[in-house]
């Protein structure tokens, strides 16, 4: 059992720096740029001719255009360019997975915030007035905007056919046998935001061979690059794009933003021409996380043990396809959460309304999915009186146990034993007599000095595929350079994976310091003048980056031995390089890198895959759609003022099997950020639309957690390297975001004594008025 | 646009005067959030940054006159003794940065019905100095200063140059009502103060009405319960039904609405949660402090 490979660790102490190898807390790159503010965001980007680029966006859900009249903003004074959807050169449509999405919207319109015409000028104040006196004539139409209405035979079509997405049907196991015990309910999930820090913002350079080099924050540099060389009609060695600082992403950056908008300005006016979004525009300017309805229902034996479940989820896509298809897909197939049941039934559907466009963000379709199952197994534990840990653990998947598609674990699968972990780590203590008002729900908001606070504690288990899945050729290229530079070994990598924020360089550099033993290992900018790495998304980089990072270490260090095998005359087998030295069989130096190597460079380049994922079957779901699964627990206590309906959490700790901790402390991190996230979600983060328009698209109203609102947390790190990955890697990002938001919810319905089934959690739901 | 500095109080009124399109600045963290957002583009901004006097506070008759560009973090300092209810309410503002630069003095001119600095100052019964270079400085009691949604009594000459507010004589509380455990706006807010001296009871209510406001029918229920059951003198424990009652009274004094922060019904559950906690809260103090 893998549980006897693998080690386990706690990570209460900052992790080792050592040298900046694989399993160091290797210091970021970017770190103290960051800290000292002077890292270069895309906000931030910069050329001195540049003009400015504004988005003139629907103020309607649904319309007609019936006329733009442009003449009175061509009219002002420092305006460069204004442009329509006609103005588009090639195929006016973009997107992830379907192109349905107009660059500029042409006939309709289908959301509130939908690109409408875009405005050049020598600033930005001038181009947001001109933008103003751009004149659109509207014929509003009939909108949908609720998700449970968008399939209705009457309903208003966002797109021909009509509004289903996609309808993920899973059966397994045969009709669901008759159970002694029946639990069901139904759940809701509001809308979440990315909330990413840094706003989308690009700078788009007209170059002189016709094309055009675009600098932009985004999570995945190839597969914009695709979509903007449609819409230019220009071929890829024209449209070169690189990376610009991010300000964190969170699944937000994967569909285009400013990208073909400033590549179009850029070329109509000859000038380099940035765009750079407000606040308010970013929350028009990206897809959110997919509000949910789901019912669920579980059959179980007297003792707990799962015959049946029965779920449907319906997922609202918006007004675009975006990532809905992928993301009912990890709904229907991972959302019954980590455990063993017999008899499945699952109908997973993603529809299109005129609601803001919904795609990626992480945890991507499991976090929805995971408020309802956990909610469920609760009410299975309180239905046949077991204990809520100890029914998750009944349940609860093992390595070799096949999933709900059929698919074997074929790692490790520790649920109960992370439970345990969480389980028994040390409660916070109680309230005392005078308790710092910062320490009660309310803080020094001064709501209650005691008065009506109940304790509630949580739990809550979650799995989630790593990597792109159902068939999906995911791979990551890098290159890696190996020169001596100033009597120095020095590599350099080169991928054109996205740092988000997360560590990917970090990473990057201590596979090759691992390989290589080179200390000196200088990052290449990222850009599409190496192959596609994919998406900095589905927890996949350190997994799959990192894989072709190892694997071209792997064959600078073969060539290199090659060479040395030539100059000594020896065999390349029996070779070894470190660092700067090559050494024999038993470790005795033959020569030194700079006696091999001269002023030469080796430089490889790898595509480097994972094992192939697979389609489901259309009628059963079933198949091999993951390539790997990545689990987490949480416990959370809160203290809830039942009164008014304001919690405090207390204690948000959690445990985490992560395979192998490439940097502990960005492990930790990653966990942290996401425990925040999804707690977020229970309790605050929601984007409030109402028949179709945004109502609070701002961070006065959309509220994520401060630092008042996030307890300090114990953080248990597993590490079962799993066989089949580089270095045993295992995704980390995103199992805290989906594991943390369902245990703070069962903690504030422990306190509260109600069933709060949807999420965030408002007090007025607490308190019922 | 224009970026007037004037270096002393009589400059700033003159050109308060003079240039009607100005708008004044304090610690722009409202003024600048509506430059950013295009909603305001005024004529000029009249930075009041360098009248050193507004920046400061002194206590003459029993009240504090506290400049209008004092900022919260000074407010939490240095006046938590003589302005406790006050002091509360400022620790409740914003962020660490957003205390330091803002100032009751912006928090009135704005006039939001969900400013914070407003029902304690209700509740103290302060008063607003208002000046104009023609007309010298106008007296305005707090609870006739709003007069609407965002909108108050300065005569479009005039400028806040001081706020006067009665020392405390007996605890005060504020509580407020946030989704969230800092840096959020209130859904609802109460104040309350405890005047033993002259066995009164103020209050003020936050972000459930169009302007801020007393409630008026409840400081007057409490102060005559007080006084016929007797409890001014004895300090006895205040009956748990008579803060239920008050607060049944301070909630009547609301016509909230339902908006994306909150519902009208949970504004006006809170509201009267609070005052009854709050108001039980500052009872207790009283009865410590004898
Ligand atoms: C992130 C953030 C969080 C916030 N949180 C809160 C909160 O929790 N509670 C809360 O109440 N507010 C909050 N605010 C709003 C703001 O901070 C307060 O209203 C603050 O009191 C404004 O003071 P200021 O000095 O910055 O005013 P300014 O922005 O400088 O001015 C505000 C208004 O008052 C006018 N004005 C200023 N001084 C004078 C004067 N002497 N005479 C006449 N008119 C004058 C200005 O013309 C303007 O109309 C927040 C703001 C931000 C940006």
């Amino acid at each position: 059992m893998s549980t006897d490979a693998g080690t386990r660790s706690t990570t209460t102490t900052p992790g080792r720096v050592g040298y900046g190898r694989v399993g160091d807390s290797a210091r970021r790159p970017d770190g103290t740029l960051k800290v000292t503010g002077e890292f270069a965001y895309a906000s931030d980007l910069w050329h001195d001719e540049m003009v400015w680029g504004v988005t003139l966006r629907s103020p309607h859900p649904h319309a007609r255009i019936r006329r733009i009249d442009i003449t009175e903003a061509l009219t002002v004074p420092g305006v460069t360019a204004v442009l329509t959807a006609d103005d588009v050169p090639g195929d006016n449509a973009f997107g992830l997975e379907h192109a349905d999405q107009p660059v500029l919207a042409s006939e309709f319109v289908r959301y509130e915030g939908e690109p409408v015409a875009l405005v050049a000028a020598d600033h930005p104040e001038t181009a947001r007035r001109a933008a103003k006196r751009v004149r659109v004539d509207y014929e509003v139409l009939p909108a949908v905007t609720d998700a449970r209405r968008a399939m209705d035979p009457g309903a208003p079509a966002v797109h021909r056919p009509g509004n289903l997405v996609r309808h993920l049907r899973l059966r397994r196991g045969g009709e669901a046998p008759t159970a002694p015990v029946v639990v069901s309910l139904d759940f809701e999930v509001g809308m979440q935001d990315q909330a990413f820090l840094g706003p989308e913002s690009g700078l788009a350079v007209p170059a002189e061979d016709g094309g055009i080099d675009l600098y932009v924050a985004t999570q995945w540099l190839h597969v914009d690059q695709r979509q903007i060389c449609l819409a230019l009609g220009m071929p890829p060695e024209k449209v070169r794009l690189t990376l610009a600082g991010v300000g964190g992403a969170f699944g937000g950056r994967e569909d285009l933003s400013v990208h073909v908008h400033a590549c179009l300005l850029a070329l109509r006016t000859g000038k380099p021409v940035k765009m750079s979004y407000g606040r308010e525009e970013s929350f028009f300017g990206h897809v959110h996380r997919h509000p949910a309805t789901m019912t669920y229902e579980f059959g179980a034996q007297r003792d707990g043990s799962l015959l049946y479940a029965k779920a449907r989820l319906l997922f609202d896509g918006g007004a675009y396809a975006s990532s809905t298809a992928a993301v009912v897909g990890n709904g229907g197939t991972l959302g019954l959460g980590p455990y063993r049941i017999p008899s499945v039934a699952v109908d997973a559907y993603g529809v299109f309304t005129n609601n803001p466009p919904c795609g990626a963000m992480r945890g991507f379709g499991c976090v929805q999915a995971a408020f309802a199952h956990e909610a469920l197994m609760d009410e299975l534990a309180d239905a046949v009186g077991v204990d809520r840990v100890a029914i998750r653990q009944l349940n609860g998947m093992r390595e070799g146990d096949l999933n709900i598609t059929g698919q074997v674990i074929d790692s490790a699968a520790p649920v109960g034993e992370l439970l345990q972990i969480v389980s028994e780590l040390p409660l916070p203590p109680e309230r005392g007599a005078h308790p710092d008002l910062r320490s009660l729900p309310g803080a020094v908001n001064n709501t209650t000095h005691g008065e009506g606070v109940v304790r509630g504690i949580g739990y809550a288990v979650t799995y989630k595929n790593v990597g792109f899945s159902e068939g999906f050729d995911d791979y990551s290229t890098a290159r890696v350079r190996l020169e001596m530079t100033g009597g120095e070994a020095v590599a350099t990598v080169h991928t054109a994976g996205a740092e988000v924020g997360q560590g990917l360089i970090t990473v990057e550099q201590q596979i090759c310091r691992t390989e290589l033993g080179v200390e000196r290992v200088v990052v290449h900018p990222k850009d599409t003048t190496v192959g596609s790495a994919g998406s900095t998304s589905a927890s996949r980089q350190t997994y799959v980056t990192g894989g072709a990072v190892k694997a071209a270490c792997e064959a600078v260090r073969a060539a290199v031995l090659d060479r040395a095998a030539g100059v000594l005359r020896r065999s390349a087998a029996e070779l070894r390089l470190d660092g700067e030295k090559i050494a024999g069989p038993s470790g005795e130096l033959l020569a030194g890198l700079a006696d091999v190597l001269g002023d030469d460079a080796v430089e490889e380049t790898v595509e480097w895959r994972h094992r192939p994922t697979h389609a489901i079957d259309p009628e059963t779901g079933q198949g091999e759609a993951h390539v790997q699964f990545a689990f987490s627990a949480h416990r959370a206590v809160v203290d809830v003022d039942v009164e008014l309906g304001l919690v405090k959490v207390v204690a948000l700790d959690t445990a985490q099997d992560v395979g192998t901790a490439i940097n502990p402390d960005a492990v930790v991190g990653q966990i942290h950020g996401g425990s925040a996230q999804g707690m977020g979600l229970a309790l605050m983060e929601e984007i409030i639309v109402t028949d179709g328009h945004v109502r609070n698209p701002s961070f006065t109203d959309y509220l994520i957690p401060t630092i008042l609102d996030m307890p300090p947390m114990q953080v248990t790190v597993v590490e079962y390297a799993d066989p089949h990955a580089p270095y045993g890697v295992r995704g980390v990002g995103e199992p805290p975001t989906i594991s943390s938001g369902p245990a703070v919810a069962a903690a504030v319905r422990a306190a509260v004594g109600k069933p709060l089934r949807r999420v965030p959690i408002r007090p007025e739901h607490i308190t019922g008025t | 646009m224009d970026f007037l500095q004037p270096a002393s109080w009589q400059e700033a009124l003159e050109l308060r005067a003079a240039r009607p399109d100005a708008v004044p600045l304090a610690g722009g963290t409202d003024v600048m959030v509506e430059l950013n957002f295009d909603r305001r583009r005024p004529g000029a901004l009249l930075d009041l940054g360098r009248v050193p006097e507004l920046r400061t506070w002194r206590t003459e008759d029993g009240c504090v006159r506290l400049g209008a560009g004092v900022p919260y973090a000074r407010v939490i300092d240095e006046l938590g003794k003589q302005l406790p209810g006050l002091a509360m309410a400022a620790r409740t503002v914003g962020s660490p940065q957003i205390r330091i630069r803002g100032t009751v003095g912006g928090n009135l001119g704005s006039s939001s019905p969900a400013g914070d600095a407003h029902p304690p100052l209700l509740a103290a019964g302060a008063v607003v100095q208002a000046a104009s270079a023609a007309r010298g400085i106008r007296e305005i009691p707090v609870a006739e200063f709003f007069t609407g949604v965002k909108r108050n009594a300065l005569a479009p000459d005039e400028l806040i140059g001081a706020v006067r507010v009665p020392v405390a004589t007996g605890p005060q509380q504020f509580s407020k009502i946030g989704t969230r455990n800092a840096m959020v706006i209130a859904v609802s807010a109460f104040a309350c103060a405890l005047h033993p001296d002259r066995r009164a009871v103020g209050t003020g209510i936050g972000s459930v009405a169009p302007t801020p406001r007393r409630a008026a029918d409840a400081e007057a229920f409490l102060a005559g319960e007080l006084e016929s059951a007797g409890l001014w003198e004895s300090r006895g424990e205040l009956p748990e039904t008579l803060a239920r009652a008050f607060a049944v009274r301070v909630a009547a004094a609301a016509s909230p609405i339902d908006d994306v922060r909150g519902t009208a019904a949970y504004r006006l559950h809170s509201l009267s949660v609070m005052a009854r906690r709050a108001v039980t809260w500052a009872w207790n103090d009283l009865r410590e402090a004898a």
